[in-house]
């Protein structure tokens, strides 16, 4: 079976936190412990819709050392593929959901003498398990949070109550935005960046902290792509002997795995690198959508991520 | 001729790179003898306006080259010891946008970015290239006492006085190689010492 080990949970809270966010708790079905986790860690949830089954990353949000539940923040996409209008719309309290276990591929790095985090819109909610982390080890950090205006700033209450000296919020609609060369030019030494928004927003960040200096190694970033919808395609699995359809509104991993065919993975957004997939024959273009290979890899057609990527064209055939 | 090419090893030695002019704020060298020389190498009038360079002679005669480049601050001090006072507080004054170069012998750069590294700079993102003598600061993994400047295989520790094998098992945290009694089994049965790479 691939993917993290699975753990069945209640839904036993949901609360609507503004228009387009809504955070959701999560319990054992079976009372106990859930494992521990480390602040920025997500969980993948499993999204049974008639014939489908979605299965999206979100970023835990809870305390990390509280282990009676997990809670994740969910942003409604009226274009994506359905996930978080599924969330939104049909879960219920009281539903038994199953979730993956943690799995960090945007954790604190320790060595830091100092933590700047910069969030942009609901790519706050990593932070928040990574300042509760924090906050019991006496770490140094401050955050910076951009959002489109008052009344979506998940969280900016809570934040700003709790840590008043710490985090700076900035609005969009009130023309604020974060000043990046005065936030990163002198910094003290051992600090590390941790970015986690839009992809416009991530690449800024990266950017100028490379342009001033600021090692590779110490600029943290996360960003999950979400599967894009696009034309229906057929694929060969080699290694199993299957031909398969990968509908408009399916991934081409969803469609390996409707086959029956076990397919490893972990995030399902293109960054963890578990789910890359030798390509055996490519007639047509790969559509790479992930940003873990490199551009090389994309360019030679032989590697394909299919979380997140597609093809067009007469023929792909993969070794799986 | 300072530039000597390692053999092939174990994956704990340590692999020095090639100077490059990077972008940053500021720029700390620290270099001890032919280390000089590629720190000319790289210089630029540009980059040595934010360049602080900390240099140990070694007995050698490029200071006045080093001074003449320029750099935004000059230190030439008779040893390590004497200048690894002045690399902490460098570090610790030190922000983000600071690039460090170190180059010399692999004591120098490896004590260095033991400094470097505990001030918060990963050890990947600080450059190095190894100029001049190819001799091993060298920890005796039984007394542990260091011996610098080791240039033989086997050599006497010159703390405990035992006969000590030089291994490439090398350790960032001491910045020192490891060297392992080499007649334990049979005292006194010491192979003739050679140079480390002859």
């Amino acid at each position: 079976m691939s993917g993290a080990e699975k753990i069945a949970v209640r839904v036993t809270d949901i609360t609507p936190l503004n228009e387009l966010v809504t955070r959701f708790r999560f319990e054992p079905v079976n009372g106990g412990l859930l494992p521990t986790f480390s602040g920025g860690a997500h969980t993948v949830v499993e999204m049974r819709d008639g014939d489908i089954t979605r299965m999206n990353p979100y970023s835990l949000m809870s305390d990390p050392f509280d282990r009676s539940a997990y809670t994740i923040s969910v942003r409604r996409d009226d274009e994506g593929r359905g996930g978080s209008k599924f969330m939104h719309t049909r879960v219920k309290v009281g539903d038994e959901m199953i979730v993956s276990n943690p799995v960090n591929l945007f954790s604190l790095d320790l060595r830091a003498k100092k933590h700047l985090m910069i969030a942009g819109g609901i790519g706050i909610t990593p932070f928040l398990a990574q300042i509760k982390q924090l906050d019991r080890a006496h770490g140094n950090w401050e955050l910076h949070y951009a959002c489109r205006s008052e009344a979506l700033g998940s969280y900016v209450d809570y934040l700003t109550t709790t840590h008043p000296n710490d985090v700076s919020v900035y609005y969009d609609d009130q023309g604020q935005a974060i000043d990046l060369d005065s936030l990163l030019d002198g910094q003290p030494l051992g600090t590390h960046i941790y970015v986690c928004g839009p992809k416009g927003m991530i690449e800024w960040v990266r950017g100028k902290a490379a342009e001033m200096g600021w090692p590779r190694e110490a600029v943290h970033y996360e960003e999950f792509l979400a599967p894009q919808p696009g034309k229906p395609f057929e694929v060969k699995l080699a290694i199993s002997n299957k031909v398969i359809q990968v509908g408009e509104q399916e991934s081409l991993l969803e469609a390996i795995e409707r086959a029956g065919v076990d397919a490893p993975y972990l995030c399902r957004g293109g960054a963890c690198g578990q789910c890359e997939t030798n390509v055996v024959q490519a007639e047509g273009e790969i559509l790479h959508r992930d940003h873990w290979l490199e551009d090389d890899e994309k360019a030679s057609d032989t590697k394909i991520m299919p979380c997140v990527s597609r093809f067009e064209g007469k023929t792909l055939v993969l070794d799986r | 001729m300072s530039k000597f090419e390692f053999p092939p090893s174990i994956k704990s030695r340590p692999v020095w790179g090639t100077l490059e002019a990077r972008a940053g704020k500021h720029h700390l060298m620290i270099a001890d003898a032919e280390g000089a020389e590629a720190i000319l190498g790289i210089a630029t009038p540009e980059l040595m306006a934010n360049t602080h360079i900390i240099y140990i002679p070694a007995g050698t005669d490029y200071a006045a080259r080093l001074s003449a480049l320029k750099p935004a601050q000059f230190y030439e001090g008779p040893s390590y010891a004497a200048a690894v006072t002045r690399i902490q507080r460098v570090l610790q004054d030190a922000h983000m946008g600071l690039q460090v170069y170190l180059t010399g012998t692999e004591g120098l750069m490896g004590q260095a970015m033991h400094e470097a590294m505990q001030a918060g700079i990963p050890h990947t993102a600080i450059q190095t290239e190894h100029r001049g003598s190819v001799a091993r600061r060298m920890q005796c993994v039984h007394c542990k006492g260091i011996t610098e400047n080791v240039e033989t295989d086997p050599f006497v520790c010159s703390h405990c006085g035992l006969n000590l094998f030089v291994r490439d098992h090398y350790s960032r945290r001491l910045a020192a190689y490891q060297g392992v009694c080499i007649d334990a089994e049979d005292p006194g049965n010491v192979p003739e010492p050679k140079g480390i790479y002859e």
